[in-house]
């Protein structure tokens, strides 16, 4: 993703169906509009598309369905054309949980619509009143030089916001959201226009600031228009075309951008800003698996260009509990595991101390979040989840979709940027207990327990449109073979180590049967994800021929995604094809690999005996049955592929 | 560009503008002819078409159009 279009094309959301229009033209016909409208304004929508949801929404208003989501009426008056805001503001309004109505006020009649008791906004009975101010409107003259002149243009400029601010306020009883003022490119004797009074870039900071502090402490709100023009670039943020044109304040590029921004500010005045962040661990706190990397492994340090991208999720999540944002965890490891870095790494900001709630298990991320929701007595509504996986994401979103999951970019160092962008956490107040709030919570890191799976994950899975690939060793593969052989401990059933000459020999010994599996999905292609090794073996209460499976491992980020059903199937149709009668799996236990204890037991193999160090083994016949397959498989390179077709559709 | 691949184009932003999945271009139609075709679609017209073919169109040229051939010869000259 391009950081310069993160916040132009909302970039955390993610981006539009390919059926959106469709799905909007039936909106009116979907047997739950509510969640239907959610879902479709849920993803990064440009101004057309923001457009036609509006349309949309004003369709089912008008047939009086049913929409379980909060009203909220908006006056909206203001200098230029704002006609093309009132569609973007209804349907971002909906992706904040809001059935928003606009009453706009007329081209340029703000003044008088404010400070007439009885306008058409003012008897409107809104909850609220946008004032979209534009500095053109205002009386601030460029005059040359001199602090008075200055001084008066500033003075004439705040009164007539004021002046308009106390006029809704007192004729109308909505909250004023009073927008500032982006200052505008042009200079006239470059920097030194900011220390020149009266001059239009002195003068706009001037009374930014005099709104704000006017603003502070009341029962008003304010919009940072200028910080949010300042993060695009105020360059495109004034369109002079656009302004000549139609009057456009702003370019309509921005349009997506500044409704959302409104849209916040609404669904906070409802109390609907989200106040938990729940994090996931592994490439998303720190850089690396910390089950296989180590405490030593993971990347997360001062200095290195990948360490310092995680510490800065870890910093603005830190200051967003300092604002009052609840922490927690969730995160498919041991809970031993994951707590280490925490407990060990000196880098590390972020302590167990600093989360309500700590879920590190290998159920499914959306169980485990409804039970951090339930430990705190908050809606899923009240949750974002931040996780680098999309596969997880999806899940989430899927399941919950009442969650809010940033799409995140494949750059760590744009992580914290891009939860910051959401806005999930507006405020319209900030108190003493609202910084304590999130100690009252935490303090303990507690796991909690799940209650019963509730998700459906063989649809999921379908979904994900798996493709699996099998192909024994080969040159290309050895390297990073290799590398998952040495540091794979998690999903590790033996935890072998062999150097890439040993994994080379392996290879080319013709009696051992090998793969190298890849898995791909929609979100894209997971690379090399299992390592098998199986030799010949003998066993002496069994006659035939018996593979031993000396190696198999996974990467823990395809795990629940059926792949060692997919990988026990592969061994056992060319066991068949080989006339072997037997497989014979082994455990050996170690620190690291308790999530596996149960692996050969979960597929159907029956105990036959344990050795030393507590390893056990464990056999299959290779007539008992086959596990289903659940996803598109395709092999390279075996030599002679024996599998007979039929096997494939069984 | 060719002037079917334009046509295509513009009949896409047409009918993402106007809400109107049958609508069918032809170089004579005109605000006339489109119902809802008023000042304030025909800004969010210019703004989506400068928008799906990354053009800015000047004031003075936007304000010359009368039909769609002349829109299509518009885009056209600026790719």
């Amino acid at each position: 993703m391009d950081e310069r279009l993160l916040y132009e094309e909302l970039a955390w959301l993610p981006a539009p169906p390919a059926d959106f229009a469709a799905r909007c033209g039936k909106l009116i016909y979907h047997d739950n509009p509510t969640r239907e409208v959610r879902d479709l304004a849920g993803h990064a929508l440009d101004e057309s598309r923001l457009n036609r949801l509006a349309s949309a929404i004003l369709q089912l208003v008008s047939a009086k369905r049913d929409l379980s989501l909060t009203p909220f009426r908006l006056g909206v008056i203001g200098s230029g054309t704002l006609d093309l805001l009132v569609p973007a503001l209804v349907a971002s309004a909906a992706r904040h949980g809001l059935a928003l109505e606009c009453v706009k006020g007329h081209y340029e009649q703000f003044l008088q619509e404010a400070v007439s008791a009885t306008s058409y906004i003012n008897v409107a009975k809104c909850d609220a009143v946008l004032i979209a101010l534009d500095y053109r409107s205002l009386p601030l003259e460029a005059k040359s030089g001199g602090v008075e002149e200055g001084g008066e243009g500033i003075a004439a400029a705040f009164q007539l916001v004021e002046t308009i601010r106390a006029g809704i306020r007192n004729h109308s009883g909505a909250v004023a959201i009073m927008q500032n003022f982006p200052s505008p490119p042009e200079s006239l004797l470059g920097s030194f226009d900011r220390l020149l009074p009266g001059s239009t870039r002195a003068s706009i900071q001037e009374l930014n600031h005099l709104i704000a502090e006017s603003v502070r402490g009341t029962s008003d709100v304010l919009l940072d228009t200028a910080s949010i023009a300042e993060t695009v670039g105020n360059a495109a943020w004034y369109s002079p075309s656009q302004w000549n044109m139609a009057k456009l304040p702003f370019s309509n590029a921005f349009i997506p951008l500044y409704a959302d921004h409104v849209a916040r500010l609404l669904a906070a005045l409802r109390g609907k800003s989200r106040r938990c962040l729940i994090l996931d661990l592994d490439n998303t706190l720190w850089g690396g698996v910390i089950g296989d990397d180590g405490l030593e492994g993971i990347k997360l340090a001062q200095g290195d260009a990948v360490g310092e991208a995680y510490l800065t999720v870890q910093r603005l999540a830190l200051g967003l509990r300092d604002r009052g944002v609840i922490l927690a965890v969730s995160s498919k490891n041991d809970d031993e595991v994951a707590r280490t870095p925490f407990r060990k790494h000196p880098e590390m900001l972020l302590r167990e101390e600093h989360f309500a709630v700590f879920q590190a298990n290998w159920n499914d991320k959306a169980s485990n979040i409804k039970a951090i929701a339930n430990e705190l007595s908050l809606g899923l509504e009240s949750m974002v989840f931040l996780d680098d996986n999309p596969v997880e994401r999806n899940l989430v979103r899927r399941e919950l979709p009442q969650v809010a999951v940033p799409e995140l970019p494949d750059d760590p160092a744009l992580f914290a940027r891009t939860l910051a962008a959401a806005g999930y956490f507006e405020a319209i107040t900030f108190s003493a207990e609202d910084a304590q709030r999130a100690g009252l919570y935490a303090d303990n890191a507690r796991r909690v327990a799940l209650q019963k799976q509730a998700i459906d994950l063989d649809s999921y899975l379908e979904s994900l449109e798996m493709e699996i690939t099998f192909q024994p060793f080969d040159q290309v593969g050895h390297a990073r073979i290799t590398q998952l052989i040495n540091k794979s401990n998690q999903f590790n059933l033996t935890t072998r180590r062999y150097t890439e000459a040993e994994v080379i020999a392996v290879e080319q010994k013709a009696e051992y049967f090998t793969l190298q599996v890849r898995l791909k999905d929609r979100f894209g292609d997971n690379g090399m994800v299992s390592v098998v090794i199986c030799r010949p073996s003998k066993l002496d209460s069994i006659s035939e021929p018996v593979w031993y499976i000396d190696t198999w491992l996974m990467s823990c980020r395809v795990l629940g995604r059926r792949v060692e059903d997919m990988v026990l199937r592969e061994i056992l149709m060319h066991a068949r094809a080989a006339g072997v009668g037997y497989l014979l799996g082994r455990y050996c236990p170690t620190e690291r690999n308790a999530m596996v204890r149960d692996h050969y037991p979960n597929l159907g193999f029956t105990f036959l005996q344990t050795g030393e160090n507590g390893d056990s083994d464990w056999l299959y016949s290779v007539q008992s049955g086959m596990p289903k397959s659940s996803m598109v498989v395709r092999r390279h390179g075996f030599d002679s592929l024996a599998v007979p077709l039929e096997m494939e559709f069984q | 560009m060719l002037d079917d691949e334009i046509y295509s184009a513009l009949t896409e932003v047409f009918r993402e503008v106007f809400c109107d999945d049958d609508l069918v271009l032809r170089p004579d139609l005109s605000a006339r002819d489109v119902p809802g075709w008023d000042s304030l679609r025909h800004v969010r017209l210019v703004l989506a078409i400068e928008r799906r073919f990354k053009h800015r169109y000047p004031a003075s040229k936007v304000a010359a159009l009368h039909d769609v051939g002349e829109l299509a010869a518009l885009v056209k000259s600026y790719t």
